[in-house]
C-alpha cells in the first residue's frame, strides 16, 4: 500500500515536470517535499523517464543537502551555524538544541519525531541568531526560547 | 474612513513576530492593512508604519502584545507618545543618511502590487530600453560603471556586450539568487520587497542581448521570496510585461523561478548553470565563458539579483545619474548588510567610499553586547577578517583589495571580544570541506587537511611546523583551486593567523576558549605562564 503511494508520488512528479529544461531538480524537489525523502527503489523510475543512468540520478541526490535518501523525522529543526549567528551566540544555541534533543546534527530523535540539521545561513542575519522549525524561521532566539519551542513541538505530538 | 497601516511581510520580520502583529491589526475596523517589504532596519522589526498627513510614522520593534497599548495611545492617528514610537520613518537617522537607489522602493510599496510599482518609477526603464538600439542599451550599462554586485565585481556592460555579440538562436538570462554568503540578505530583501525591480532588470537584459528565456535560480532557504516572485511574474505576464512580444517590442521573454537545493557552491556561476541543467553543482573550467557557452551551451548572461535590479534604476534614471555616485572605478551605490554583533543590524545602501568604521559605528551603533568589537568579516564566509587597525578602510572594490580584503556581496559581520579567532579559522576550513564541489584537489582535500592542521595547532602538537604547514596549504589552495571556494577560503584563515595569532594559543578542548579567559586563568591560577609578549614572539617566529 505505502509502496504504491510512493510510486504514485514519484510518477506524478515525473509527469508534472518531465517536459521542463533541466527537469531533474524540480522532480526531486517535488518528491522530497511530498514524501520527505527520495525513495531509493524509485531512482530507476526517475532515471528512465529522463533518459539518465541510475548513477547520474543518485549522484545528484547525494550532492545536494536538500535531498534525503532516508525518511526524516516528522519535524525538522535547522540551526544556523554561519558567522553572523556565531557572532550572536549561535554556538551556544547549537549546543543547547543538541542537548535538549539528545541528538547530533543529521540525526533523528529515538521516537522518530525530530531531525536536527545544520544550515549555513537563512538570510536572517539582521535578526541573529536564527533557527528554523519546519517552514518557520525564528530570529533573535535564546537558549530558553529554543527550549520552549521544542517543548511545544513535543506537546503537539501528544 | 480607513487608515493605511503597514506591517512587513519580510521573512526576517516574520521571524520575530510580524504575522502576529498583522493578525491583531487586521481585526481593527479602521485599519487598511498593507503587507509591505522591509525597510531593512532589522533591529526595529517588526516595524509598523501608519500613513499620516505628514508622511508615514513608525513604531518598533512591535510584538503582538504591544498592539493594544499602541492602539490605545493613538497609533491610528500617528501619535508619538508610546515608548515604541520612532517618529517619521524617513527621518530615522539610519535611513535618512542612506542613498537608496536599488532599494528605493523597499518597504515603501506593496511588493506585488504592479500599479504601486509603476507609480514609483517602475517600468520606465524598460519602456526607455525598448526605444533604444540594443547596442545603445549595452553602452548605457557600460556608461553606468555597474560591476557585478554578486561579489566578483566584473563589469556588467562587458559581460552583456559579449552575449550581445555572440550569435545564437537561443540565449538565456540567468539571475543568481543563490545568496549563500553568511551575513548577507540584500538579495532576499530586494526580492521580497520589490520583485518587479528584478523582473524588469532581467527583461531589459533579455531585450538587449536577444534572449527569450530567463531563470531565477533561487536558494531553497527563501520560500517567501519564491512566493513573491511567482506572484509578480504572473501579474507581469498578464500585463504583457513578460511573455510574447513584451510591450510590443517584438521580443518574447519567459521567466521562471528554479529552486536550488542547499548547496553553497551553486552560487558560483558555472556550478549554478550545471545545477539548472539538472546536474550536480560541479564547477566548470573557464573558458569557455558562460557569456559564450553558458546554460545548455548557449550564450548566457549570469548576473546577481542586485546587479539586475540596479539595471532597472539605471535605465530609469540614466547611466550618468547612477555613475555620479561612488569613487574611483567603483561607481554607483553598494547595499551593505550589517550583521552579527551590532546594535543596529540592517541594510545600508550608500555610494562606494564610506568607511568601515562609519558603517560599524554611525550606522551599526557599535556592538550589541557592549563588549568592544574585535574582528569584522567583510564579503561573506570567504572574506578576510579585519582587525580594528583596518576599519578606516574606504569601502570600494580596489581599496579593499589593496589591504587583501573582500567587498564581495557587501556583507559585514562584526564580532566582539568573546570571539575565538582560531575557532573562526577552523570553521572556514570546515565549511569549505562541507560545501566543496569536489572537482579540484586543493579545495576537496585541502579544506579537510586545513581544519585537521588547525586542530593540531590548537592542541599544541608540533605548533611551529603545523602553522608553517597551514600557511603552505593556504597558498596551495589559493593558487591551485578552480574557483573562489577553494581559492578564497584561505583569506579568513590567513587573516586570523596574521591579525589574531594569539587565539591560536588558546587551549582547544576544555579550559577557557577566549583570549580573555586565558589571561584570567593565567592570573588566577598561576599555572599558565603566558604573556602577550611571548605570544607575539611565538607568532612572528613561526
Amino acid at each position: 500500500m505505502i509502496a504504491n503511494i510512493k510510486q504514485q508520488v514519484v510518477l506524478h512528479a515525473i509527469d508534472e515536470s518531465k517536459h521542463l529544461e533541466g527537469a531533474l531538480l524540480p522532480i526531486l524537489h517535488q518528491i522530497q517535499h511530498t514524501l520527505g525523502h527520495i525513495p531509493s527503489e524509485h531512482v530507476s523510475d526517475i532515471a528512465e523517464a529522463l533518459n539518465l543512468s541510475r548513477a547520474e540520478v543518485h549522484g545528484v541526490i547525494t550532492f545536494y543537502h536538500s535531498f534525503k535518501s532516508k525518511p526524516q523525522g516528522k519535524h525538522i529543526i535547522e540551526v544556523c551555524r554561519a558567522e553572523s549567528c556565531q557572532a550572536k551566540g549561535g554556538r551556544a544555541i547549537e549546543a543547547a538544541v543538541k542537548a535538549k534533543l539528545g541528538v547530533d546534527f543529521e540525526e533523528t530523535t529515538d521516537d522518530g519525531e525530530i531531525t536536527l540539521e545544520p544550515v549555513y545561513c537563512l538570510g536572517n542575519c539582521g535578526c541573529s541568531p536564527a533557527i528554523k522549525i519546519d517552514s518557520q524561521v525564528y530570529g533573535r532566539v535564546t537558549k530558553e526560547g529554543v527550549a520552549d519551542l521544542i517543548d511545544s513541538l513535543k506537546a503537539e505530538q501528544h | 474612513m480607513t487608515i493605511k497601516v503597514f506591517v512587513p511581510q519580510d521573512s526576517s520580520a516574520i521571524s520575530v513576530g510580524a504575522d502576529q502583529v498583522a493578525t491583531k491589526l487586521q481585526a481593527v475596523d479602521e485599519v487598511e492593512l498593507i503587507r509591505n517589504g522591509s525597510r531593512g532596519l532589522f533591529w526595529l522589526e517588526p516595524m509598523v508604519e501608519v500613513q499620516t498627513a505628514e508622511g508615514r510614522v513608525a513604531y518598533g520593534p512591535v510584538s503582538g502584545a504591544d498592539v493594544d497599548s499602541l492602539l490605545a495611545s493613538g497609533l491610528l492617528e500617528g501619535a508619538q507618545t508610546h515608548p515604541l514610537s520612532l517618529g517619521l520613518t524617513e527621518e530615522i537617522p539610519f535611513l535618512k543618511k542612506q542613498q537608496r537607489l536599488t532599494f528605493k522602493r523597499a518597504g515603501i510599496i506593496d511588493p506585488t502590487n504592479l500599479d504601486d510599482y509603476i507609480e514609483h518609477g517602475g517600468y520606465k526603464g524598460l519602456r526607455r530600453a525598448i526605444t533604444m538600439s540594443t547596442q545603445e542599451c549595452v553602452d548605457e550599462v557600460k556608461a553606468s560603471g555597474l560591476r557585478g554586485r554578486g561579489g566578483a565585481a566584473f563589469p556588467t556592460g562587458i559581460k552583456w556586450q559579449t552575449v550581445h555579440d555572440t550569435p545564437g538562436e537561443k540565449k538565456y538570462i540567468v539571475c543568481n539568487a543563490d545568496e549563500g554568503d553568511s551575513g548577507t540578505y540584500a538579495d532576499r530583501l530586494q526580492m521580497e520587497a520589490d520583485p518587479y525591480g528584478l523582473i524588469e532588470g532581467m527583461t531589459i537584459a533579455a531585450i538587449t542581448v536577444g534572449a527569450d528565456k530567463g531563470y531565477i535560480y533561487l536558494r531553497e532557504e527563501y520560500p517567501h521570496a519564491h512566493l513573491r516572485l511567482n506572484e509578480a511574474i504572473n501579474k507581469a505576464l498578464d500585463a504583457n510585461l513578460l511573455g510574447d512580444n513584451v510591450l510590443g517590442s517584438g521580443q518574447n521573454f519567459d521567466l521562471e523561478v528554479r529552486l536550488g537545493a542547499k548547496s553553497y557552491i551553486c552560487g558560483e556561476e558555472t556550478a549554478l548553470l550545471e545545477s539548472l541543467e539538472g546536474k550536480r553543482g560541479v564547477v566548470r573550467a573557464k573558458p569557455p565563458l558562460p557569456a559564450i557557452e553558458g546554460l545548455f551551451g548557449k550564450p548566457t548572461v549570469v548576473n546577481n539579483v542586485l546587479s539586475l535590479s540596479t539595471i532597472s534604476i539605471i535605465f530609469e534614471q540614466g547611466a550618468e545619474a547612477y555613475a555620479s555616485f561612488g569613487m574611483g572605478r567603483s561607481r554607483g551605490t553598494m547595499p551593505f548588510q550589517l550583521a552579527g554583533n551590532l546594535k543596529h543590524c540592517g541594510l545600508v545602501e550608500l555610494a562606494f567610499g564610506v568607511t568601515l568604521n562609519g558603517l560599524l559605528n554611525d550606522f551599526g551603533g557599535g556592538s550589541a553586547s557592549n563588549k568592544p568589537l574585535r574582528a569584522v568579516q567583510c564579503g561573506g564566509p570567504l572574506g578576510t577578517y579585519l582587525p580594528e587597525s583596518q576599519w578606516d578602510i574606504e569601502m570600494d572594490y580596489e581599496a579593499m583589495a589593496g589591504i587583501g580584503g573582500v567587498l564581495g556581496h557587501g556583507g559585514v559581520v562584526a564580532f566582539d571580544t568573546s570571539v575565538n579567532m582560531s575557532e573562526q579559522a577552523r570553521f572556514s576550513m570546515e565549511f569549505c570541506a562541507e560545501e566543496s564541489c569536489g572537482k579540484c584537489t586543493p579545495c576537496r582535500i585541502g579544506a579537510t587537511r586545513g581544519f585537521e592542521t588547525i586542530d593540531k595547532v590548537r592542541a599544541n602538537i608540533d605548533r611551529e611546523a603545523n602553522i608553517g604547514l597551514l600557511k603552505s596549504l593556504c597558498n596551495t589552495m589559493e593558487g591551485g583551486s578552480l574557483c573562489a571556494m577553494g581559492g578564497m577560503t584561505p583569506y579568513p584563515v590567513k587573516s586570523a593567523l596574521e591579525h589574531f595569532n594569539e587565539d591560536f594559543f588558546l587551549p582547544a578542548v576544555g579550559g577557557p576558549t577566549t583570549a580573555e579567559g586565558v589571561h584570567a586563568n593565567a592570573s588566577s591560577s598561576g599555572i599558565i605562564e603566558i604573556s602577550i609578549d611571548s605570544i607575539k614572539k611565538a607568532g612572528t617566529s613561526s
